[in-house]
């Protein structure tokens, strides 16, 4: 069982929560923070499980994450769940929001958490995981936002797109900058035999430097994400 | 810039929206909360229109400010209004917001039931799937009874996107409404060979969760699993898959043992390292379930590990992590083969990760032997000087602790050097387990005496260094030492070389600074020391010595007397009136010592934690039965932690013990001791001059305590005291190697051709402990109870889950559902009032479950009877070739196997046991549940599986009887054990056949319908019907309404408002081949008579060709037995009853039946709702009552082949009827019974 899904930014920003069991919304904060605290002091390269949440639940329970460059997915789990298995379907579900959000920023997150709540709907249900397929979940979440649609012919308040409203210029530059999947490590959990295994988070954690500094200085560059290496991993995880 | 336009375009749309709010407050970072407290006024606003757009639009921010952790709980009304919106986008923020902020709590949360269940009727697919989505997060145990149904026919919709939702939701029902896992589960297993591969994952999940609460009730599942496990290439399942069976195996052995070969196929094949991973984990398991060793065992092992470090010396963390974790099972039952790798683990406590350290740390707990426990433990405190975050110094200070201690010291060959590392262990600052230390000295120094002498004078040291100690104040932290060290110098202080100085110690008026409860422990000892003093200064006649010591205690006491902690003020101010009496007697020169002394004689065990509770109850002591009238208080005796054990001892019977060492053995260690001293280089040998005073004491000249130069306290120049003792205890094996050597020269000098041939390697049992080592056991009560499960916890919620799932199949064997089992469905408003009824019946159903546990091995039995029946009826040859044939494959188990029904094995033992040499047409029935299982496989070790399988049934006899004790033990005090009187309905002695109430209503090609009738304990007036209706067409059933012509006596409760006439619309369709349950209630005036009144079934068959209208008639038929409620009585009470003579009697007699008894009281109990008062040989007493209080007894007698039953009731007519069809069911039997 999950226990909890927390997203947060690099300074503990709540970004989306999912708690699968009833916490009052005060515990629900002070998990979060506890998470961050634990989460964020560990080192790039350092493993992903963390044991010894206190808030939630007890000696059962694991807390196993992902950086991703300014977010970070925390997935609280117990003994049932397979660690690697989780660490795949936080890949899968990020990537998920890369497809439905096309480039995925942490500004995405911020202004349409209702989506991200809707997606990860589609692959995590009560606590239990649904679906792992993406193209599978891609097209539920398509469908349910083309009634959406018919119900509500597109107006300005309910596209909810955030970027047509931006500059095509600065809308450029916010994905660029935060664009989530550009710097994370390849997909892991179920690897072929030749892919590098889990941990190319040390070549992350300095192209998320770099980032920053292209950022700062509103330089181009890291903009083409190399789709196909995505398409890769989606692949060879249903392949897997 | 582009912010402000894009915000005055939506303003002039309209409210705020979501993304304004986001917006807003990221703009307003200095007044967040004035700004959101702002923001949500105007929801509040919004919240008002009737425009449900507006409302929607609120409710999303609403969901937003609550991430944030604003309560939003205020609005769980309009979330339902939004919620209830027709339109999919208000619906799914509804239902979003709601499973953000619903819980069992929420209030209106009974409002949203109708709600929901319209939602999951709904056309649209995605309608009910976000109403699934948003329950799975809310249910609670009244939606879980309501919706229970609807969910359970979306478990068969036609959409595979709701099919895997409503199998997932299930689990969340089962939990919060553990009465619909029976009647859920045939479909649930359904699911697990759904074509949708989404739907069978889910349902894997969900039997997965299940299953890893309890187990066994899902072993008869392991077939089915198997097969998917062997065909599916989903890695989810396939890792859900695994990680059951990892469940599965610890419970039945012989499915580890199929296991093995495919996982380790798996393990080969997959470069998937998260299968890889899990694979590893379930072989392990199935090695730890398997305890004896087959041939190929160590080549699984091996590979295990090897697999597994691979994982660790991976420079991916993650799987250095797991690698790790995994290692740590193996350890448990193959130590030796994850001790090979300890330099591995060492290498990993380097690891910067602190998971992994931490991990590692685990790991050395289990690789710790004599040989390597110092080694180790050296390494650690390295490392406790090098860590630098308290968190996992800690840690790694538990971990020592851990180590040493484990299975009683087992590993620790030299005690002194045990102390000297929890003396260095002391120097930790800012650790918050000084309790741990403390408990740890307290313990050593109690229960290995040969240590005392110098547990004692390393205590002595570490008071006089208190002051050191002290600086850290904190609750639990290293100041607690002090406690230890003061209670071993006090108790012990025969040992004490300086027993003056030590007092001083204790009383200098630095210790006031100490907690209090650790004051009042030095005051305490202060007291046992100054009596060791008094005693030897007047045995050396010194009486000035002793009045000087009596004045001193005499002025450092009053110090603690104002204490603020009122233990020590009170211990303070009592121990110094009685040092101010002594001074008088001293003064009048009287000898004291003696009598002071006698103040803390006596014998000091120390108590096994779980004592109290190991305390067998006594024979007939009900704790709660009243003894007096008044309330009597009870002081529970919590269990208490070591340190309270030891605390609380020293308060009531502390005494003085005289020294037991006998001057030979002392001698002797002084010899061995010395002679270590003069081989060790390292030693450094005392300076007479500057040591002098501690080498007088006769006695103690060995304790290496000389060694410890005073004025740097703690701390020996050069080497840490713990390492001499490392150096020292590698000399001293070195020396033990040697000698044993040279003994062996010897004797192949002797005895030249016997030949020791195995090179000596220092393995464990070679080294000797440098003491002979006393562990004194902790003392259990007698006649302490062997109970093992001391650690389950009473309240787990997923005990209520722990239901037999077996025999379910209703309409083919095993136990049928029976009605308070079905789900609640819902019919009309009667079904609110009946609700209590149902509690009701699963409290009941509840307070019957260890009888159930109990039963459910009979079940078993009974469903093997039924089996081999109907193997008799269809292919009697086979069976009969077969039961013989079973006898010749199993010689061993013979004895056990006579005892059992022929065709014992059931499906899952037929599929785990070896088939070979049954016949074909034997295996024919199983072939469909055995499909792909790779047969060849099993014939190999066939021998070995027959010893196992017999092994195993002798274990599960075992299991029973124990089961047996168990439930008896917990009720124990209904069921006195008279040896052939069985009370109040116990008739748990033989097996019983399945039975079942529901009889035929009427049937057509269309429908068929069972009922049953029961009375209604809540209400004296009502009756209420279950109808099983069956869909027997292959159209669809709908608008199904159900009516009776009512009588004068006997009226169908409708809903208000309806005439006499209308029928009652039954709340449900039934897709073909389906069945389901309706309850309707009635009301009766008078119960004397039997009714029958008639009725019509209208519905409308909807099949492809078109849709046509049917009715079908039928009687329904009450009995008076469907007016008795199964009430228990007992029998003090039955006596009372019958001597009341208020009953008129009657009775009946049977001839020809020649069932047996058991049965025959079954029968009547099952059928008739009466319950077995008493029962002595073949004849017992019953009791029920009718649901308008007529008590009703009957006495059964069961002679050669005859049944008579006599029956007492407070109303004739109600008896004689009973009786009548008591008859009937009787005279049922003896037609049963020829028939057979």
């Amino acid at each position: 069982m999950i226990k909890a899904i927390l997203i947060f930014n690099n300074h503990g920003k709540p970004r989306l929560s999912k708690f699968y069991e009833r916490y009052s919304e005060d515990t629900q904060q002070q998990i979060i923070r506890e998470t961050f605290h634990l989460v964020s002091k560990r080192d790039e390269n350092v493993c992903n499980f963390l044991e010894g949440g206190m808030l939630i639940g007890g000696a059962d329970n694991k807390l196993i994450y992902r950086h991703y460059a300014t977010l970070y997915f925390v997935f609280c789990v117990d003994s049932s769940e397979s660690e690697l298995g989780i660490l795949d379907l936080i890949q899968v579900f990020v990537e998920t929001l890369d497809k439905c959000f096309e480039n995925v920023c942490e500004l995405d997150l911020i202004f349409h958490v209702d989506k991200v709540h809707n997606i990860l709907a589609e692959m995590v249900m009560g606590g239990m995981v649904l679906e792992t397929n993406m193209n599978e979940i891609v097209t539920q979440i398509d469908a349910q936002n083309k009634m959406e649609k018919s119900e509500h012919p597109p107006s300005p308040h309910f596209l909810g797109d955030l970027p047509i409203f931006l500059p095509p210029s600065l809308s450029a530059q916010a994905k660029r900058g935060w664009h989530l999947l550009e710097a994370f490590p390849l997909p892991t959990l179920f690897p072929g035999e030749d892919q590098p295994s889990l941990s190319s988070q040390e070549s992350s954690s300095s192209l998320m430097c770099t980032l920053m500094t292209a950022l700062c200085t509103g330089q181009p560059g890291w903009s083409g994400r190399s789709s196909s290496q995505s398409c890769i991993s989606s692949k060879e995880y249903e392949s897997a | 810039m582009a912010l402000k336009i894009v915000k005055g375009s939506i303003d002039r749309m309209f409210d705020k929206n979501l993304q304004d709010l986001v917006r807003g407050i990221r703009n307003h970072k200095e007044d967040e909360a004035k700004y959101i407290s702002q923001c949500i006024d105007e929801i509040k606003q919004e919240l008002k229109q009737d425009n449900i757009a507006v409302k929607a639009n609120a409710v999303i921010k609403l969901a937003y400010l609550q991430m944030l952790g604003y309560d939003i709980s205020w609005a769980a009304f309009n979330i339902i209004e939004v919620m209830s919106s027709s339109k999919f986008t208000f619906k799914r923020i509804g239902y979003l917001t709601a499973s953000q902020c619903f819980y069992e709590g929420t209030d209106v949360i009974m409002l949203t039931t109708n709600q929901i269940r319209k939602d999951l009727s709904s056309p649209n697919q995605y309608d009910t799937g976000v109403a699934l989505t948003g329950l799975s997060c809310f249910v609670t145990p009244d939606l879980a009874r309501d919706l229970a149904n609807d969910i359970m026919t979306l478990m068969s919709h036609t959409k595979p996107y709701i099919r895997k939702k409503a199998v997932l939701i299930m689990y969340k029902v089962f939990l919060k409404y553990p009465e619909s896992l029976r009647p859920a589960f045939p479909r649930l297993k359904e699911k697990l060979e759904d074509p949708d591969s989404g739907v069978q994952s889910a349902a894997v999940n969900v039997i997965c969760e299940l299953a890893r609460r309890n187990p066994k009730n899902y072993l008869s599942l392991a077939p089915l699993f198997f097969k998917l496990m062997t065909s599916s290439t989903n890695n989810w399942v396939l890792i859900k898959i695994i990680k059951l069976f990892g469940a599965l195996t610890p419970l039945e052995p012989r499915l580890g043992k199929k296991l093995i070969e495919p996982l380790t196929n798996l393990i080969h094949s997959t470069s998937a390292m998260s299968l890889l991973y899990e694979c590893v984990n379930t072989v392990i398991a199935v090695l730890i379930s398997l305890s004896t060793g087959m041939p190929n065992h160590s080549a699984s092992i091996q590979l295990c590990v090897q697999k597994l470090r691979i994982l660790i010396e991976d420079s991916d963390q993650n799987l250095k992590y797991l690698g790790l974790l995994a290692m740590s099972k193996i350890l448990k039952t193959h130590p030796k083969s994850v001790q090979s790798h300890k330099d591995l683990i060492l290498q990993c406590l380097d690891d910067k990760d602190e998971s992994i350290r931490l991990r590692a740390l685990d790991l050395l707990y289990g690789m710790v032997s004599k040989k390597n426990l110092m080694e180790i433990v050296k390494k650690l405190m390295i490392h406790v000087d090098k860590a630098e975050g308290t968190t996992y110094r800690d840690e790694l200070l538990t971990k020592i602790i851990d180590i040493c201690s484990q299975s009683n010291y087992q590993y620790i060959t030299n005690f002194e050097w045990y102390i000297s590392i929890l003396v260095e262990l002391t120097r930790l600052e800012g650790t918050r387990h000084g309790h741990l230390i403390a408990a740890q000295m307290l313990d050593v120094a109690i229960r290995v005496k040969a240590i005392r002498a110098f547990a004692v004078s390393q205590m002595a040291m570490l008071l006089d260094n208190g002051h050191l100690l002290a600086g850290n104040m904190q609750r639990n932290g290293i100041c607690e030492v002090l406690y230890a060290a003061a209670w071993i110098c006090g108790e012990f202080s025969e040992y004490l070389q300086e027993p003056n100085q030590t007092l001083e110690a204790m009383l200098k008026s630095k210790v006031t600074t100490l907690p209090g409860h650790i004051q009042a422990v030095y005051v305490q000892n202060a007291a046992k020391l100054y009596a060791s003093v008094l005693q030897q200064n007047e045995q050396a006649g010194n009486k000035e010595a002793a009045q000087e010591i009596t004045q001193m205690l005499i002025d450092k006491l009053p110090q603690f007397v104002q204490n603020a902690d009122l233990e020590v003020q009170e211990r303070a101010s009592c121990i110094l009136q009685l040092i101010k009496y002594i001074q008088k007697l001293q003064a009048k020169d009287v000898p004291v010592a003696e009598e002071v002394m006698a103040l803390f004689s006596g014998e000091l065990n120390p108590v096994a934690p779980k004592a109290q509770k190991k305390v067998p109850l006594p024979d007939g002591l009900d704790l709660d039965a009243w003894i007096n009238d008044a309330p009597s208080e009870s002081s529970s005796d919590d269990e208490s932690p070591k340190k309270m054990i030891f605390h609380e001892e020293e308060q009531r019977n502390v005494r003085h013990r005289q020294p037991e060492l006998d001057e030979d053995e002392l001698a002797r260690r002084r010899e061995v001791r010395k002679q270590e001293q003069a081989n060790n280089p390292f030693y450094i040998k005392s300076s007479p001059s500057s040591q002098k005073n501690y080498q007088d004491a006769s006695g103690v000249d060995h304790i290496p305590v000389v060694q410890i130069d005073l004025t740097v306290p703690l701390r020996v120049p050069g080497l840490p005291l713990s390492d001499q003792y490392l150096k020292l205890e590698e000399e001293r094996r070195q020396q033990q190697k040697q000698d044993r050597l040279k003994k062996k020269k010897k004797q192949k000098k002797d005895k030249g051709k016997r030949r020791h041939d195995s090179l000596h390697t220092e393995s464990d049992e070679d080294i000797t402990p440098i003491h002979h080592v006393d562990i004194i056991t902790e003392e259990m009560p007698e006649n302490a109870l062997p109970s093992d499960d001391d650690d389950k916890d009473p309240n787990d919620p997923y005990k209520a889950l722990d239901i037999d799932l077996d025999n379910l199949n209703p309409m083919k064997k095993g136990r049928p559902l029976t009605d308070n089992e079905k789900l609640p469905v819902r019919t009309h408003r009667v079904t609110e009032k009946k609700a209590p009824e149902v509690e009701a019946a699963s409290i009941e159903d509840k307070s019957k479950k260890p009888k159930k546990a109990k039963k459910e091995k009979d079940k078993k039995k009974d469903k093997e009877k039924k089996k081999s029946k109907d193997k008799v009826s269809k292919k009697q040859k086979s069976a009969e070739n077969a039961a013989p044939e079973e006898e010749i494959v199993t010689p061993t188990s013979k004895a056990e196997e006579s005892e059992k029904p022929t065709g014992e094995a059931s499906d899952l033992d037929f599929w785990l046991s070896p088939a070979p040499v049954q016949s074909k047409s034997q295996s024919e029935p199983h072939s469909n549940e055995v499909a792909s299982e790779p047969e060849e496989t099993l014939k190999e070790n066939k021998k070995e599986e027959d010893a196992k399988s017999s092994k195993h049934k002798k274990k599960k006899h075992k299991e029973k009887s124990k089961e047996e004790k168990k439930s008896k033990k917990k009720k124990h005090h209904s069921e006195e054990e008279a040896p052939e009187s069985v009370q109040n309905g116990s008739l748990d002695d033989e097996p019983l056949p399945p039975m079942s109430n529901y009889c035929l209503l009427a049937e057509d090609s269309y429908v068929k319908m069972m009922y049953d009738t029961q009375g209604n304990l809540q209400d004296g007036s009502q009756v209420v019907v279950s109808v099983i209706f069956q869909n027997q067409s292959n159209g669809y059933l709908k608008s199904m309404e159900f009516n009776v012509l009512d009588s004068l006596n006997t009226k169908l409760v409708r809903p208000e408002g309806s005439s006499i006439h209308d029928g009652i619309s039954v709340p449900f369709q039934l897709p073909p081949e389906v069945s389901n349950e309706a309850r309707f209630v009635f009301t009766v005036k008078s119960i004397m008579m039997p009714q029958k009144l008639k009725g019509t079934l209208t519905f409308i068959v909807k099949t492809d060709d078109g849709s046509s209208h049917e009715k079908l008639d039928f009687k329904l038929h009450f009995t008076s037995t469907s007016y008795m409620i199964t009430t228990p009585c007992y029998s003090d009470a039955f006596a009372k009853l019958l001597e009341s003579g208020e009953l008129k009697m009657c009775s009946i007699r049977v001839d020809g039946i020649n069932i047996s008894f058991q049965l025959l009281l079954a029968k009547i109990c099952f059928h008739h709702h009466f319950s077995v008062v008493e029962r002595i040989n073949s004849c017992a007493s019953m009791y029920s009552r009718s649901i308008q209080g007529h008590h009703m007894c009957l006495l059964v007698k069961m002679g050669e082949s005859s049944v008579s039953v006599d029956g007492k009731c407070s109303d004739s007519s109600l008896l004689e009827n009973l009786l009548d069809e008591l008859r009937e069911t009787l005279t049922e039997l003896l037609s049963c019974c020829k028939s057979h």
